[in-house]
């Protein structure tokens, strides 16, 4: 007979080491690292570009764009003259930690206060990778549904913020808010949900004084 | 797609603790995957076959075990298992005040393996073949 061995390892484990590894990169200079996850089209480089319009002009805004393919997400945020590394997954479904070490060295992290890593479009896998962001937020958008949390619970479960995007279309779609704020509940029940529409700048100013509140924290505990 | 990810730390896992334990092949797998994961077996199951080949691992058998997520009623103390799509209320009296834990694990819990044994060297045993160590 076979000999059996307990193991009771996290199969993450590998990943979880570099992104431990990021997270330390990232409080030596006192940077705040935000993970947007979200399906494709909810509206992760347009909840980005929106903030950049809402962020202290001194406020210093990296990007890492994770995209399977193509650069028309990095090609948006170079538009703006802030610097951004492209990813391009080459097929696979989510960022992670390893694919952000090598990205790091093509920013200049010391000279930023704030990185934004845009995963790729998913709500399923990219909840598994932990990045080293000290943030993740989730972005669902009112097209997309209200059922996303009871649908994706892994995913919801894992964010330390929600995002509604699109809300300029909620008088005109048969999205349950109260039905999306009660899923959001019975997961993560203390979890802030911002209200926000990307187009009209509705609900931008709470979303960024929220992230600006978090940069303040991650400065005092570690920053210059 | 996912599952190819899962499935190599699932594979890394289980080739460093048999190369640890100085084991020659291993056997069986047991696995931990939580409910509210969305990972699916038959695609785990169809990576890993892909994954081990030529690995000491390959031919071994996968035993996955689903754990659920736990729901927790606030109103009338129930708990009861969760798997997507998940409900907005409690099965046994309806209330809308529960809270939902668990099922996101994913853990490799215990491997079976073949020990090493240098007058073995039977490199082409079918799968599952009992071991001559030990």
């Amino acid at each position: 007979m076979g000999t059996s061995i307990p193991v009771v390892k996290a199969i993450l484990q590998a990943n979880q080491a570099v992104a431990s590894e990021n997270r330390a990169a990232f409080d030596r200079v006192g940077l705040l690292a935000v993970n947007l996850m979200a399906a494709p089209g909810a509206g992760k480089t347009s909840l980005i570009l929106a903030a950049l319009e809402h962020l202290p002009p001194a406020l210093r805004v990296g990007v890492i764009e994770g995209d399977i393919a193509s650069t028309l997400d990095a090609e948006r945020i170079a538009a703006r003259g802030i610097p951004v590394v492209q990813i391009n997954t080459g097929g696979a479904c989510h960022l992670d930690a390893p694919m952000i070490r090598s990205a790091l060295s093509h920013l200049p992290l010391e000279n930023l206060d704030l990185l934004f890593i845009e995963n790729v479009g998913n709500l399923i896998c990219p909840a598994e990778f932990d990045l080293g962001a000290h943030l993740n937020i989730v972005i669902a958008s009112v097209p997309e549904g209200h059922d996303k949390p009871y649908k994706y619970p892994g995913m919801f479960q894992k964010a330390d913020g929600v995002v509604l995007n699109k809300a300029d279309l909620l008088g005109f779609l048969d999205f349950d808010l109260e039905a999306f704020r009660h899923g959001l509940r019975i997961l993560r029940p203390d979890v802030p949900l911002f209200i926000v529409s990307c187009r009209t700048g509705q609900g931008m100013e709470a979303w960024v004084e929220w992230l600006l509140e978090h940069r303040r924290q991650q400065r005092e505990r570690h920053g210059p | 797609m996912h599952e190819l990810a899962i499935t190599q730390g699932i594979l890394s896992v289980v080739l460093e603790t048999a190369e640890a334990a100085g084991a020659r092949r291993v056997l069986a797998i047991d696995l931990t995957v939580g409910a509210l994961t969305g990972y699916v077996d038959d695609s785990i199951r169809f990576y890993f076959d892909l994954l081990s080949r030529g690995t000491s691992a390959e031919g071994a058998i996968l035993r996955i075990r689903r754990e659920p997520g736990e729901g927790h009623c606030q109103t009338c103390g129930a708990r009861f298992p969760v798997e997507p799509p998940v409900l907005p209320t409690c099965p046994f009296c309806g209330s809308p005040q529960i809270r939902i834990t668990g099922g996101t694990r994913c853990m490799v819990e215990r491997i079976e393996v073949e020990d090493g044994d240098e007058h073995s060297g039977c490199e082409g045993d079918p799968p599952g073949q009992p071991g001559r160590g030990l």
